[in-house]
């Protein structure tokens, strides 16, 4: 039996692979998650996220690798002896159990008296602000309403690693800004350390801890929002976090990275780069500037604050204050 | 009812207004076509004299016939019995090869060979099933029967209660597992809840199969025992009578009787 011993680690994954034939949907995934964070797993449709979540809840087995949780090896329990749970993307509410029904679903199964269960089930409704809704069938309720069910179902249990499957992604974009905040407030209450699968590069950003960018089924890079964003660890970090500018790097292999809101416009001949304004965009708070510049393939992004002077059709001049150099291939 | 007359209204001014009503018509035809037999059939149970096919005024006269008729109910009580088993062992085998088909294997070989029993001709399955029950020297009986009519009955289940599961979310048990559940609670708790309606047409169809299956049980019947379509056969060699009628139309009540218990039964699990 492996023991891990370092302190604070509640979940690891050794070196975990998978394929489907000539797929290879994990690729040596390691990771470690920390007691109590909020963890998203993030990367475009295809990368091995779903089958990465599946495999920590055993519904997938890696074909080598390891996965510990707290230091004990998780692989070898059934999904119903794992101390985690998963909040299916589908959500996957029982039609035919009330909501009551569907969350005192688990609590059952762990034979605990039935008061108890009443209790822990009012508790966790009001938590979600269903209480009214617990003698309702699925089929009664709205998106966000079935959406919060699905998590009640699943933190009633009390588990120590809670997994979402894409959670937001089936809402409309008023409710889900909404639920991004509620997540959040949610996982502070609760104190569950949270695994959030998406592909919402936003949405990982303004939610998690810690991200793990995936490709192709490996880790690119796991750091904070700030991190990723400031410093990525390659060219898809870069291109998939946030608006970037990419230039020739000092080297073949290497790319020079500028974030809109590091650059400036200047008089033409004083900067780095020169151009001519294609566009402007006011976004309110900000504009946004694009900057034709004939070396580069696609237009030079400046993002300014306030209403931007800049007029369309006139040369302008580009400064940065900061750039960082990213490599081009995919760890 | 207040809602239902609603419905029945909204339905009427929905077919004026998209045109469509004139589809009444071919309805009421297929319907006559359908059940005037049955009609006709139900009437002249009730017909006092000895034809079946001319009108000689209303009597009870064959249903007391029919009663004293001890090997016509000797017959029925031994298909009543034979359906009835048969159905037992066809529903509980059918559904649990139903889910193992649809969630433990991707085998099309297996599928298409669980359900050839229900598309194989009768005659097939009959003479395969007369040589098999000599080969193994298991005498023919009621219960060569019963056995030959659980085997193609099976396939029946399978078939209704796979095109169920097929349309069901495998998520749904996966969630049951996920939330503490074992195989077997889950298969209770919610698998079968949510092929119930299945299960209970699949035995249904069985029930009223093996009633009036003739060809198989000819074959596999043992010497003395007289199933209700064998007896019936010999009945009608020897000259239609109006007792034949009286106990169709018993048959027709009793079917309708357990098709309306078991859909009220589905409902009613569906909705708790
Ligand atoms: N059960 C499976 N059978 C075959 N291929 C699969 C299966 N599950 C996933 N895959 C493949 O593995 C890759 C990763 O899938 P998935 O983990 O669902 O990605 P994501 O959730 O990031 O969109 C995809 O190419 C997908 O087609
Ligand atoms: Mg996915």
């Amino acid at each position: 039996m492996t023991q891990s011993t370092t302190p604070g680690v509640l979940l690891e994954v050794r070196e975990a692979s998978r394929s489907f034939g000539h797929v290879r949907a994990l690729d040596s995934v390691s990771l470690t998650i920390a007691e109590n964070e909020f963890f998203a797993l993030l990367g475009p449709s295809g990368c091995g996220k779903t089958t990465l979540l599946r495999s920590i809840a055993g519904f997938e087995h890696p074909d080598s690798g390891a996965i510990l949780l707290g230091g004990r090896d998780l692989l070898a329990l059934p999904p119903n002896k794992r101390p985690v749970n998963l909040m299916f993307q589908s959500y996957a509410l029982f039609p035919h159990l009330s909501v009551a029904s569907n969350v005192a679903y688990g609590l059952k199964r762990e034979k605990l008296p039935k008061a108890e269960v009443t209790q822990r089930v009012a508790e966790v409704l009001d938590t979600v602000g269903l209480q009214t809704m617990a003698d309702r069938r699925p089929a009664q309720l709205s998106g966000g309403q079935r959406q919060r069910v699905a998590l009640a179902r699943a933190i009633v249990k009390r588990p120590r690693l809670l997994l979402l499957d894409e959670p937001l992604s089936a809402l409309d974009r008023k409710v889900r800004a909404e639920m991004q905040l509620e997540l959040k407030r949610l996982q502070h209450e609760v104190g569950i350390t949270f695994v959030v699968v998406t592909h919402d590069q936003e949405e990982a950003m303004s939610m998690a801890d810690r991200i793990a960018v995936l490709a192709e089924g490996r880790v690119q890079q796991v750091a904070s929002p700030l991190e990723l964003y400031r410093h990525p660890a390659n060219l898809f970090v870069a291109d998939f976090i946030g608006t970037s500018n990419l230039l020739a790097g000092p080297s073949d292999r290497e790319r020079l990275m500028v974030r809109p809101e590091d650059a400036r416009l200047v008089t033409p001949g004083e900067g780095t780069l020169s151009g001519t304004v294609l566009d402007t965009q006011f976004q309110g708070g900000t504009s946004t500037v694009a900057v034709e510049v004939s070396t580069l393939a696609k237009p030079f992004l400046v993002c300014e604050p306030g209403a931007t002077a800049a007029v369309r059709g006139t040369e302008v001049g580009l400064v940065w204050d900061h750039s960082v150099v990213v490599g081009e291939g995919l760890a | 009812m207040p809602s239902r007359t609603a419905g029945r209204a909204a339905g009427r001014a929905a077919g004026r207004r998209t045109g469509l009503g004139w589809l009444w018509l071919p309805l009421g035809l297929c319907a006559l076509f359908l059940y005037l037999p049955i009609l006709v059939l139900v009437a002249m149970s009730f017909n006092g004299g000895g034809s079946a096919y001319r009108w000689d005024g209303f009597s009870f006269r064959w249903y007391a016939e029919l009663a004293r008729d001890s090997d016509l109910i000797e017959a029925v009580v031994t298909s009543l019995g034979i359906a009835t088993g048969a159905t037992a062992i066809a529903t509980v085998l059918g559904t649990l090869l139903a889910v193992g088909l649809a969630r433990h294997t991707r085998s099309k070989m297996l599928e298409a060979a669980a359900m050839a029993p229900a598309i194989l001709p009768d005659l097939v399955l009959a003479i395969g099933l007369l040589a098999f029950f000599y080969m193994a020297g298991i005498p023919k009986s009621a219960l060569t029967i019963l056995l030959a009519h659980a085997a193609f009955g099976t396939a029946f289940v399978v078939a209704v209660v796979r095109a169920r599961l097929a349309g069901s979310d495998a998520a749904l048990e996966e969630a049951s597992r996920d939330l503490g559940a074992g195989g077997f609670s889950t298969f209770v708790l919610v698998t079968l809840p949510s092929i119930a309606p299945a299960v209970v047409a699949g035995a249904l169809l069985v029930f009223t199969l093996s009633l009036d299956e003739f060809v198989i049980a000819y074959f596999t019947a043992g010497p003395t025992t007289e199933t209700l379509p064998i007896t019936v056969y010999a009945m009608v060699r020897t000259g239609v009578t109006p007792e034949i009628n009286a106990l169709a139309t018993v048959l027709v009540l009793i079917s309708v009787t357990v098709v309306v218990v078991a859909a009220r039964a589905v409902r009613r699990t569906e909705k708790s």
